[in-house]
């Protein structure tokens, strides 16, 4: 008996497959598209050889002086040089392993957050919330335990950046979940207070409000009273951004049904432990991308306090490209400056990115 | 709230009660908090010998600014030096506005094009751009780029016309001559007639199903009336170019390198997201109202104008608006590098001058917040006039 064998498939067309197949589909399809595409390759021959060409081939990498360099291309021995002060500002030479161990625990601390099958998470997160800001401030200010006080002043660069970003996010978060709960309220007075308290921040520019706190915060005080630049910065920015917080926590509190809100009165829950067993969480869930995006934006802010005179990168970058030794250092300056800050971005943003449609668990219709 | 049951008598579990405790405590203590503020202010403006109050507005302010599109000069008031500031923040935002629309919807649409190259070389864009701080990108264009740039006798020049150099960017001005009052009749006519015929058309496309080429018509329109006026009436206005006299240019608009630095970087960084919100707003079109389209036997040209367009208008519009109020927000950041907008002659130098710190930060704000507040109710009228009308 003769059994029935299907021939090979024949291979694709050869116009259908291969480079040259999808460079007719993806570059070449119509004329338009032509003309597209060589317009847009003559850009990208406009702009990348030369950017390539002052960035690597003509540009300096050794040596210690701005005679090393070489005119023409860039000259990142300027970066070399001053990259102590990007990193820690004045922070003293000698010390500046504690700004180095501080980062580190940081890292470390928040490492099993990530770990998806770490028991106890929240009781972790919530200690480490309340245990680490005081080990970094021991660390960074010092001042106890025999090690050397390094008044604020002194921080600067990066290590300022995040400091200002990170206690800027943690202090913005109660606050916004609280004027979030606060705008949500069914008591009028709590209500008005709260949307008004939302919507002044929201409405004016951070400049003014680092303004607001350099030189009428000191006014508000009482007489004789007086606190630190850097706070004074950081309440400010506090205050902004819980503003943002509370509107993205309340897009979370609007996407929980109603029938949650029902289902914990019904089990006889009072209004703070249906807030905090029930709604929170599930809420908090939905909005960490946008919390996330917030403290990207925060990121970003941090570069304001210049205004004020605290010497945050984007500062101590500006300084030192306006320090005679190095004149006319302002592009290498600005280009490694924008690498850091891009750095950071793009990396929070794709995190966040990745966590939305991993926490997507597709509830909507 | 729900209503207490029962004639227990104990108040405390009342949750009516509760929430009026509640609400009376909350308004003390703000009171109160505000209460303290206010004297401890009080105290303080006394003891360093400050009078509070708007009288300084009147004051002369004694001292020039860069660039001013009112009359001013030192001995004008503070007063009126709010009102230049105010000009420049608007004039740098209104710029800026226009431009990242323009690159933002150019860019927007290259994101979502069929064309490989053009589609990556968008997404760098955006993903570059939106990625670093503003001010970070006024700092490079004012000190490194702008700093690159030549001398007025070393000027760049573009078509003989345009100069760029140290002192600013030189552009030709018109400056009206005979024929302005005729040729501005003529526009308004040609603007009149448009809005009538599209009235007509929509009368009578919605009575008889007849299309009519309404866009073609009032270009046709909005060229060919003023158009005549200037043939009759002679020109309505020349151009003067600007040209190297001694050691700078004379004549035409300058743009100084702040403002041409702080627009740059501004409409740079917003077309960034404004790109993006474009691109979510068409893909928020589901692609069977395509097909329907298609099916229907709509050409592609029309399905994107009246189809497609018309609902990711709907999605786009409400963050592209919170996308012009933060580049108007972030205008302030002109004082960075010393652009005389409203924060950096108000909040800057008036505070300096005149140690006024609640008044001037007062009306810095209140002018920010008008214009927030007032977008936001534009805002909320125009989503409950677009929101769907579910059946």
């Amino acid at each position: 008996m003769s059994t029935h064998t299907f021939k090979p498939d024949l291979p694709p067309p050869n116009r259908s497959i291969g480079a040259w197949a999808w460079m007719r589909a993806n570059l070449f399809s119509s004329v338009f598209n032509t003309l597209l595409t060589l317009l847009a390759l003559y850009l990208v021959w406009l702009l990348v050889p030369p950017m390539i060409k002052w960035a690597f081939l003509d540009a300096t990498f050794r040596g210690t002086e701005r005679s090393d360099c070489t005119p023409g291309g860039a000259c990142w021995v300027f970066i070399k040089m001053r990259f102590g002060q990007f990193m820690y500002g004045f922070y003293p030479p000698e010390l500046r392993w504690r700004v180095d161990l501080t980062l580190l625990l940081a890292i470390v601390g928040t490492v099993p957050l990530f770990i998806k099958a770490m028991p106890r998470k929240a009781i972790y997160g919530i200690a480490f919330l309340i245990i680490y800001p005081v080990v970094a401030w021991v660390l960074l200010h010092g001042g106890v335990l025999g090690l050397d006080a390094v008044p604020t002043s002194r921080w600067g660069g990066l290590t300022l950046t995040l400091v200002i970003a990170s206690v800027g996010i943690a202090g913005a978060l109660p606050l916004g979940i609280f004027l979030a709960l606060g705008r949500r309220s069914e008591m009028p007075a709590v209500r008005v207070l709260c949307v008004t308290f939302i919507e002044f921040w929201r409405g004016i520019p951070l400049i003014t409000v680092l303004f607001m706190s350099s030189v009428m915060l000191p006014l508000f005080l009482p007489e004789g009273m007086s606190f630190d630049k850097l706070l004074r910065a950081l309440i400010g920015v506090i205050l902004f951004q819980s503003a943002y917080i509370a509107e993205v926590v309340r897009g979370g509190l609007q996407a929980i049904p109603k029938g949650q809100y029902e289902a914990a009165s019904a089990m006889g829950l009072g209004y703070w432990r249906a807030m905090g067993l029930v709604i929170l969480p599930q809420a908090l869930k939905l909005v960490i991308p946008g919390i996330v995006n917030t403290f990207i934006a925060l990121f970003k802010d941090t570069s304001l306090v210049i205004i004020i005179g605290l010497f945050d990168l984007l500062n101590s970058l500006h300084q030192a490209t306006v320090d005679p030794v190095w004149l006319g250092m302002s592009t290498e300056g600005y280009v490694f400056g924008a690498l850091i800050y891009w750095a950071f971005c793009f990396g929070m943003s794709q995190y966040s990115q990745r966590l939305e449609r991993r926490l997507d668990t597709s509830h909507r219709s | 709230m729900s209503k207490s049951i029962g004639t227990s008598g104990s108040l405390i579990n009342d949750p009516r009660a509760r929430a009026w405790a509640f609400q009376i405590l909350a308004i003390v203590v703000v009171a109160a908090l505000g209460w303290y503020l206010f004297n401890n202010t009080q105290t303080n403006l006394e003891h360093r010998g400050i009078t509070s109050g708007f009288a300084f507005l009147e004051h002369s302010a004694g001292f020039g600014v860069s660039q001013s599109l009112i009359d001013y000069n030192e001995s004008d008031s503070y007063g009126r030096l709010f009102l230049v500031g105010l000009a420049n923040t608007l004039l740098v935002s209104i710029l800026g506005i226009i431009l990242a629309t323009v690159l933002g919807f150019v860019i927007g649409i290259a994101r979502l094009s069929p064309n490989w190259l053009v589609r990556k070389l968008s997404a760098i864009y955006i993903e570059t751009f939106r990625n670093i701080p503003p001010l970070l990108q006024i700092f490079f264009w004012y000190f490194a780029v702008l700093r690159l740039v030549p001398g007025p006798r070393q000027s760049l020049s573009f078509f003989d016309a345009l100069f760029l150099n140290n002192r600013g960017l030189y552009v030709p001005a018109p400056v009206s001559a005979d024929g302005i009052v005729p040729f501005l009749v003529a526009v308004v006519l040609a603007v009149v007639a448009s809005i009538i015929l599209a009235r007509w058309v929509k009368v009578r496309r919605d009575k008889t199903g007849r299309g009519f080429p309404l866009l073609l018509t009032s270009i046709v329109l909005l060229i060919a009336l003023p158009g005549l006026a200037a043939l009759i009436f002679g020109a309505p206005f020349h151009w003067t170019v600007p040209e190297l006299k001694g050691f700078n240019f004379q004549g035409g608009w300058v743009v100084i390198p702040e403002l041409f630095a702080l627009l740059v970087a501004l409409s740079v960084y917003t077309a960034a997201f404004i790109a993006e919100t474009v691109r979510s707003g068409i893909q928020s079109v589901s692609h069977g109202q395509t097909e329907a389209a298609n099916s229907l036997g709509l050409k592609p040209s029309r399905t994107l104008r009246m189809v497609i367009i018309p609902q990711s208008m709907r999605v786009i519009i409400p963050p592209l608006t919170s996308q012009y109020l933060n580049l108007t927000k972030n205008s302030s950041l002109a004082a960075g590098i010393g652009y005389p907008d409203m924060v950096s002659l108000f909040a800057g130098t008036v505070l300096n001058q005149t140690g006024q710190a609640i008044e001037t930060i007062a009306i810095t704000m209140s002018v920010y917040l008008v214009i927030s507040l007032s977008i936001s109710l534009l805002m909320n009228v125009y989503n409950k006039r677009m929101a769907l009308r579910e059946r």
